[in-house]
Parts: C-alpha cells; structure tokens; sequence
C-alpha cells in the first residue's frame, strides 16, 4: 500500500511539472522514458532470473497461463457492457476503446483512422487512464482480488510498462506470466478493434 | 517488442549467474522502485506537457475514465473468481 502512495506522489508531481512546463526542453523532446524503461526490464529480467521460484511457477501454470489473456478479453468485455448502459456512447465504440487494452498508441491511432478524431481521443485517454489505474492500484489490486488482478487490470502493458508493478505486487513468479499476457493481447489489439468495426 | 523480449532475455541470464548473492540481488530490488518512480514522473510530466490531452480532459476525460473503469473492474473481477479457482496456490503440502 505504502508503495503505491509513493508512486502516486510522483505521478502527481511530474503531472504539475509538466503543466506549469517546470522541465527542460531536453526531458520533453527526448524520449527519456523509453530508456527508463529499458533499465527497468532489465532490472526485472535480473530479479526473474535470480528467482528460483519463477520459472517452476510457470511449469507449475504450464496450460493455465493461456487462461489469463481469455479472463482479461471477457472480463473487459462484460465490463465494457456494464458501463455502457449508463453512457450516452455507440456501443461499438464503447467496445473499441476498451479493447485498446491500455495500448493506447496502437489503439488510438487504428479508432482515429476508424472513427474520426474524438473518439481517437477516448481511446488515447481512456487507455492511459487503464494503464495508470493499473500502477496506482496494482499492490491493493493484489491484495483484494488475488494475484492475477494486476496482471488482467494491466492489459497489454503488463508486458512493458505494468510489468515492474506487477512484480512487484504479485510477487517475482509472475513477471513471466505477466510478460506472455502482454504479447498475446499487444497481438489482439489491432485484430479485435478491426473486428469490432467491422462486423 | 523483440527488444523487450531480448533485454528481459538479458537480464534473466544475468540474474542466474548472480542468484546466490542476495545482497546483489536485493540492491536490483531497490533499484527497480527507484525506476518505477522515475518512469511515473515522466508518464505525468508527458500527460502535464500534451495539450490535446490537458485541454479535452473535462470533455473527453469523463467518458474515457468511465470506460477504462469498466473495463479494469470487468476484469480484475472475473481474474478474482478464476485465481481462486484454478490458481490459488494449494496450502497442503503433499499436493502434486
């Protein structure tokens, strides 16, 4: 719980900095987040490797682990469902943005080129909103829901982005789980939007 | 995504040839926290910097959240039912 304050703090913090245009013009036009995100893959591939206990959760799993992405397709489904009774929103739209799967870049640009540039943005925002949510509330997540709800929370980024809070919530042995659940459904993204669209 | 999967390749092999060394090891630990931190400042001070995202956020924001919403609790619930289903670690210890 304690890390999630933390996390939320500086959040908040870079939210500010960035609005009041607090930071130098090297830090907004130089991706440095990409290589943030590189060391910390890194970081977890060490910590994963360094696990005895993560390569035996995964034969332990072994066909179970396609389980999850079918949880995270279904789950976002009815939820999408659930909250579109209370929206004033197409229905197809409704399930395109949701399933971005918080892969907002794919995700967006394939609705924008879709559906024009509003609903580009719900896709953009609603995405990050997924990925954000995700980092906040993983460790509570892991405590109230199991050890999976970070993981299906995360999406398509419990492959990258998610991926060190979702170690670190649901503990080393599911760093690779987590990993095999982004690939598949950073896969899905653009087939399902297209379907969505289309049928 | 290749070079997410070979830099975790990289760092997995890493980790096996330290894996005895627990101080190392804890220090990776505390290492990744600080890379969290940092990577949640940036993703704040890129959202902070965008003005199509600042200036749509009263509009566009509130049927976004809704949705995000919708779809993380659809899920994290049905991740909820299947996890103490299927993969609830087992408490007995003669358990194959």
């Amino acid at each position: 719980m304690r890390s999630s304050i933390v996390i939320v703090s500086f959040f908040v913090i870079g939210v500010c900095v960035g609005l009041i245009r607090f930071v130098p013009d090297a830090i907004i036009h130089n991706d440095y987040s990409q290589w943030a995100l590189y060391l910390l893959l890194f970081l977890i591939g060490v910590s994963v490797g360094a696990d005895p206990n993560s390569i035996k959760a995964v034969r332990e799993l072994n066909i179970r682990i396609v389980l999850i992405p079918v949880i995270t397709i279904v789950g976002t489904t009815l939820g999408i469902v659930s909250v579109y009774l209370f929206m004033k929103i197409d229905f197809t739209d409704a399930l395109a943005v949701g399933y971005g799967f918080g892969y907002y870049s794919l995700s967006s640009i394939f609705i924008t080129e879709i559906r024009g540039d509003e609903m580009g943005v719900v896709a953009l925002l609603s995405n990050i909103f997924r990925e954000i949510i995700t980092l906040l509330a993983a460790p509570a997540m892991a405590l109230f829901f199991g050890k999976l709800a970070p993981i299906v929370s995360g999406g398509a980024t419990s492959m990258d982005t998610t991926l060190p809070i979702i170690t670190r919530s649901s503990g080393k042995e599911y760093a690779i789980i987590s990993l095999f659940h982004g690939i598949v459904l950073s896969f899905l993204v653009p087939i399902l939007v297209t379907i969505v669209y289309y049928f | 995504m290749i070079e997410i999967i070979l830099i975790m390749a990289a760092g997995i092999a890493v980790g096996y040839a330290i894996r005895g060394r627990k101080r190392l090891v804890k220090v990776v630990d505390r290492l990744t926290m600080y890379s969290i931190c940092l990577l949640l400042f940036l993703l704040g001070v890129a959202i902070g910097v965008n003005e199509l995202i600042v200036k749509n956020m009263h509009i566009l924001g509130l049927r976004a959240f809704v949705l995000s919403l919708g779809g993380v609790m659809g899920s994290v619930f049905l991740s909820w039912i299947a996890y103490n289903l299927w993969f609830k670690p087992k408490s007995t210890k003669n358990e194959e």
